[in-house]
């Protein structure tokens, strides 16, 4: 099996090193056919994986590839460990890359950097894959800021816009900020347990039982703060979320694979994954909880506001994290992988319709210069509306057994506060459909506001840009239904995922489940159903059917309005605290402290002070005998004189 | 062994500088292929060096002993173990790399140009080998010449200023080490640095000994705040003394703390060691802040360079407090880790320093707001250029990650804020470094001269494709380099914990 699993992660790179070196010489079709093949490879052997150790046998396999570093007795190596939850994450991953690849032949098609876009592609699954395989903290690492790596050269792919250029730097050092806890929380790690292979370090948890690492502070806690702080940076929670709106300046396809479906739940796996570790302190739960909570609620209502429709899209990634996040808090790990792949395939679609849309519009992503679209697209017309009623938690599509599975783990959750964030996922229910049927109204229903030069070439997209649309949608619909009990409740990750006995969440859940059809029914008597017909009602009063009300509401409560835009002030603060306080600091130190005290007082201070004593002494030196020979005998007298005056001077003593 | 190895590792290029000179300017072409041929077999003889070498015991291996100047006890005395070996290995894989780097850049006393990076290669590895403290004094002042030269005569505008300033600094820091060297030759009768690991010497005196080392060592690292001759000479330096300045003359310093003052100051190590460390942290954390107003890019990375090496330092001095009896691990890692570190800087400030260059041979600026676009003038450069900066930036799978990495996890195990200090690298590493590559690389063209910019031919591009893959290697599968040093440095951990008292 060995070789299998280093096909999945290898056959990605392959392809990557071809189109990076030999796109330029091989060509377009040839390039994209030897990428698609290698993720095709991974996508297939990624099946039989799922086949093999979660439909069959449920077997873990963990063995080391190479020792990367030995010291003493701690080794650290590059390695697999493949368990339930690898397996499902890996057939997400190379599904949606998959898709993602094809969809990249119609969508880049006119750009001249079309082989170096699959390289990257391909390099970022590849790194994807040794982040979900990986056996130990190191390894983890390097694929968490590999496909930080990869992230960076996507968003900045059209170098040449200075916007995008921005973007990726922003992205790039918001990510270290959360790899600065990270690192640390590695390195906590390695402290306490003299390992970083997650199982050893799983099984000798016992060892920091009860111990602090600060005044009323216990190792665990730190640790897995430090931990979710990482998880913050990649998976876009709040305040590190900054980065990801900016992120959309990268071209479509990798919105849908990285900023959407793959690389921001990077965070949500990593803490799956150390379940064992954050059962153990309820302070850290409740931390990811509350900050989960916030991102759900507060990026869905900027949702409301954004005009570009990639931004919706990526505010609704945010607060879709945001959920996956809360489901981690609520030691709901099932559930929050659940959404993890529910999502994946629906906001991908999503991504990839809008991507559909933009390329039909010509570049045009402001959705005020839409309408109407659907006589002229259908396919993305009817794979759009799919994909935002799965969005939505309408009953029976795969985000609504997700979704609801979240906010029903978080209703029975006994941690502090779970209350209030009940209201705040519920309420959030209201806010997610709210801003994606008004998006999805105002694109593709009500009064075309296209100029007649588009409209004149408003056409459906090309079949390599559908099919992964249909391929998708399909998913979308019924992955929900298919995947609930045996994911939640019959032990699919059960091997990989620890919850505590204190944390009844999840058992609470399977008690009342009764098979996921009785779900659908049962849905018409429940909350979430019916603020979500809510934010159906509302977008549609608002987009179509009294657009002057919305701008009614706008001038009524601008004040809430110039809040929700200037998006609660965060990039501004950054502006002015950070960007422009470093920059200032960094000019303090070296203007006043490298270059003033240090080179212009000590430095050539001291080379001042011996010019100055030349310059003293200079005079002394006249080249006249007369003057030296005056000097010596003044010199002798005043010796002697002393020599002969005092009592006990070493100088009598010196043998001549 | 059959013949002297390591002298003629030191001799050759000495040697055959000497011979390039003799060449004489008037036959440039003459004098470079003949110091490449040269610089190719010395690089052919250390890997003999290293193919020779015991990796499993710390003992000094390849050793010569002559006696020099026998008034004084002073030998000709040499020797590699785990710690010097790697420093020789990169001395002669850099000096290859500014030779090929200066073919059709230096046009002007070209023979004189080769002939003093090649004597200055053999007096460089003559100081990683000697196990005499005077010949070790000897070669290490020494190195200094060929350095003052090239800064003096192919350096830039202000090239004398800086020359003056780096021999000054520089210089005071040793004369320090001399006077505790030839003391405890007073109190032990011998120059012998092995011996010295041995001698006895109360706190006092070890004090004294450590603080006139640190004096020599710390300027040459450089450590805050003795490291602002740096800036002024890699600024002036042309491209190829600044790469052998930050790559190779940088870890003499480092290779100073390994060599002498842990084995024969451990009592002041230990008692001092909190000083170094806080020295260590303020390089990482000021100097990053320092390094991102830079707007020349080799200032810029300059203070990128001594930020990097405060790792050294800190992994160095955290060894007595992260390490736990039994547990010798944390220490390790720390020792290790500023090792690796030192390698790894090696390749990267070289290749940084190297991109730096072929940029300034087509436009003669260094400012970094002379350049942006760049990418689309010159995309294979682009791309080695943005490898070497995220490799600078410490990303995983780069050898840039892996010395930075162990020294975090070591210093985490002596107090936990010297590694949240430490670690801030990532954010102020990531943000220098890739500002840096946004303003010159990325975005659109902003000026014409830009536009005309003829991309990398094939000798730069030989050049940085080979510190690229140095720099992969190294980060994707560092075991070997561990391997090599992992005795010698379990040795002077015993040293720098066993008390003197």
């Amino acid at each position: 099996m060995e070789n299998i699993y280093l096909t999945i992660a290898l056959s990605p790179l392959f392809g990557a090193i071809i189109a990076g070196f030999f796109g330029a010489i091989l060509g377009r079709k040839a390039t994209h056919t030897i990428a698609i093949a290698g993720v095709l490879i991974s996508t297939v052997l990624s099946l039989y994986v799922f086949d093999v150790h979660v439909l069959e046998n449920g077997e873990i396999f963990n063995q080391n590839i190479y020792t990367w570093m030995q010291i003493g007795g701690l080794n650290v190596s590059v390695g697999f460990l493949i368990d339930g939850l690898t397996s499902v994450m890996l057939v997400v991953v190379s599904f949606v890359s998959l898709m993602v690849h094809i969809y990249t032949i119609g969508y880049m098609d006119d750009d001249d950097g079309y082989t170096k876009f699959f390289s990257y592609i391909s390099l970022f699954t590849f790194a994807m894959f040794m982040l979900v395989m990986s056996n130990n903290f190191m390894q983890l690492f390097f694929g968490w800021e590999a496909v930080g790596l990869v992230s960076y050269l996507l968003i900045g792919f059209w170098h040449h816009k200075e916007s995008a250029v921005e973007a990726n730097l922003k992205a790039f050092i918001v990510n270290r900020v959360g790899d600065f806890g990270f690192l640390l929380g590695i390195a906590l790690v390695l402290m306490y347990f003299d390992s970083l292979d997650y199982t050893e370090v799983f099984s000798s948890l016992d060892v920091i039982n009860g111990v602090n690492i600060f005044d009323g502070v216990s190792v665990i806690t730190t640790i897995c703060i430090l931990l979710f702080i990482g998880a913050m940076g990649k998976s876009a929670q709040v305040p590190l979320h900054v980065w990801l709106p900016g992120s959309m300046e990268g071209p479509t396809p990798i919105s849908a694979l990285i900023h959407a479906a793959t690389m921001v739940t990077a965070g949500i796996f990593m803490v799956s994954r150390m379940s064992p570790m954050f059962e153990l302190s309820d302070v850290a739960l409740t931390v990811v909880m509350i900050i989960g909570a916030i991102t759900a609620l507060f990026m869905g209502l900027l949702g409301i506001v954004q005009n570009d429709i990639k931004r919706v899209v990526a505010y609704s990634t945010l607060s879709q994290l945001g959920y996956m996040t809360v489901a981690l808090g609520v030691s709901a790990y099932s559930v929050a992988i659940f959404h993890l792949m529910t999502h994946a395939f629906f906001k991908a679609l999503l991504f990839l319709a809008a991507g559909s849309v933009i390329v039909a519009m010509h570049h045009e992503q402001d959705i005020r210069n839409m309408g109407g679209l659907y006589k002229k697209m259908p396919i993305t017309y009817v794979t759009s509306l799919i994909g935002t009623l799965a969005l939505i938690g309408f009953p029976g599509f795969a985000g609504f057994y997700s979704k609801d599975m979240i906010i029903e783990a978080v209703h029975h959750s006994s941690l502090p506060y779970a209350d209030l964030v009940y209201y705040a996922v519920v309420v959030g229910v209201f806010i997610t459909a709210f801003y994606s049927l008004r998006m999805f109204f105002i694109v593709f229903h009500g009064k075309s506001r296209v100029d007649q030069h588009t409209k004149d070439h408003l056409k459906e997209s090309a079949p390599s840009i559908t099919f992964p649309l249909i391929a998708l949608a399909i998913p979308s619909v019924v992955i929900g239904y298919i995947a609930i009990e045996p994911m939640l409740f019959a032990g699919w990750l059960d091997n990989a995922i620890t919850v505590s006995s204190g944390h009844q969440s999840m058992t609470e859940l399977s008690h009342r489940f009764h098979g996921a059809a009785s779900m659908i029914f049962h849905a018409l008597q429940t909350v979430p159903f019916w603020m979500m017909v809510g934010g159906i009602v509302a977008a549609w009063v608002f987009s179509i059917y009294k657009t002057a009300w919305a701008d009614a509401i706008k001038t009524r409560f601008h004040r809430t309005y110039y809040v929700l835009d200037s998006l609660y002030g965060f990039d501004r603060l950054n502006e002015i605290v950070f960007v422009n306080g470093v920059k200032k600091l960094g000019n303090l130190l070296w203007k006043i402290s490298d270059m003033g005290l240090i080179d212009s007082m000590l430095v050539n201070g001291s080379a001042k002070v011996v010019r100055f004593i030349g310059s003293v002494v200079r005079p002394i030196q006249t080249g006249y005998v007369y003057h030296y020979a005056f000097l010596m005998i003044f010199s002798l007298l005043i010796i002697l004189t002393w020599v002969l005056f005092s009592g006990d001077n070493p100088l009598l003593y010196i043998d001549f | 062994m059959d013949y002297n190895l390591l002298s003629l590792l030191i001799w050759l290029p000495i040697l055959g500088g000497v011979v390039v000179i003799l060449v004489g300017n008037s036959r440039p072409e003459t004098a470079r292929w003949l110091s490449i041929a040269i610089s190719i077999i010395v690089f052919v003889l250390s890997i003999d060096l290293l193919s020779g070498y015991d990796s499993s015991t710390h003992s000094m291996q390849f050793v010569e002993q002559f006696s020099w100047i026998t008034q004084f006890d002073i030998n000709y005395h040499i020797g590699v173990d785990g710690i010097s070996l790697p420093l020789i290995i990169l001395t002669t894989f850099s000096t290859i790399l500014v030779i090929v780097a200066g073919w059709e850049v230096i046009t002007r006393r070209v023979a004189h140009y080769m002939a003093a990076f090649l004597i200055m290669e053999g007096l460089i590895i003559g100081v990683f080998s000697s196990l005499d403290a005077i010949l070790f004094y000897a070669f290490w002042e020494a190195s200094l010449i060929p350095m003052l030269l090239i800064i003096g005569i192919w350096g830039g505008d202000n090239r004398v200023y800086a020359a003056i300033k780096f021999f000054l600094y520089t210089f005071l820091g040793s004369v320090f080490m001399l006077i505790s060297l030839i003391y405890m030759y007073n109190k032990g009768g011998s120059f012998s640095i092995l011996a010295m690991h041995e001698m006895d010497l109360s706190l006092v005196e070890q004090s004294w000994i450590f603080w006139a080392f640190f004096m020599a060592f710390a300027v040459k690292v450089p450590m805050f705040p003795v490291h602002t001759w740096l800036p002024d000479a890699h600024v002036q330096a042309p491209t190829g003394g600044s790469v052998i300045l930050a790559a190779i003359m940088l870890k003499m310093g480092g290779y100073g703390f390994f060599r002498f003052s842990l084995p024969i100051t451990p009592d002041a190590s230990l008692e001092f060691s909190e000083v170094v460390i806080i020295l260590s942290l303020i390089a990482i954390v000021y100097i990053g802040f320092v390094a991102l107003v830079q707007r020349d890019m080799k200032k810029l990375i300059a203070y990128s360079s001594i930020s990097h090496m405060g790792f050294v330092t800190l992994g160095v001095f955290a060894l007595f407090l992260a390490y736990k009896p039994g547990a010798t691990e944390g220490a390790l890692l720390g020792l290790e880790g500023a090792m690796v570190q030192m390698i790894s800087h090696g390749f990267i400030s070289a290749a940084m320093f190297l991109v730096v260059g072929v940029l300034y041979d087509r436009l003669h600026s260094r400012e970094i707001a002379t350049y942006g676009g760049v990418i689309n003038s010159m995309p294979k450069f682009t791309g080695f250029a943005v490898l070497f900066a995220m490799a600078n930036a410490g990303l995983p799978a780069t050898s840039g990650f892996v010395g930075e990495f162990m020294v975090i996890l070591g210093a985490i195990q002596a107090n936990i804020w010297y590694a949240v200090l430490a670690s801030l690298t990532l954010i102020l590493g990531a943000a220098y470094t890739l500002w840096m590559v946004k303003r010159v690389f990325w975005g659109p063209i902003t000026n014409d001269a830009v536009k005309e910019l003829n991309d990398i031919n094939g000798r730069e591009f030989a050049i940085l494709a080979i510190l690229a893959l140095a720099v992969l290697i190294v980060g994707m599968y560092p075991q070997p380099v561990i391997e090599v040093m992992h005795a010698s440095i379990e040795n002077l951990l015993q040293q720098g914990l066993n008390s003197k008292l």
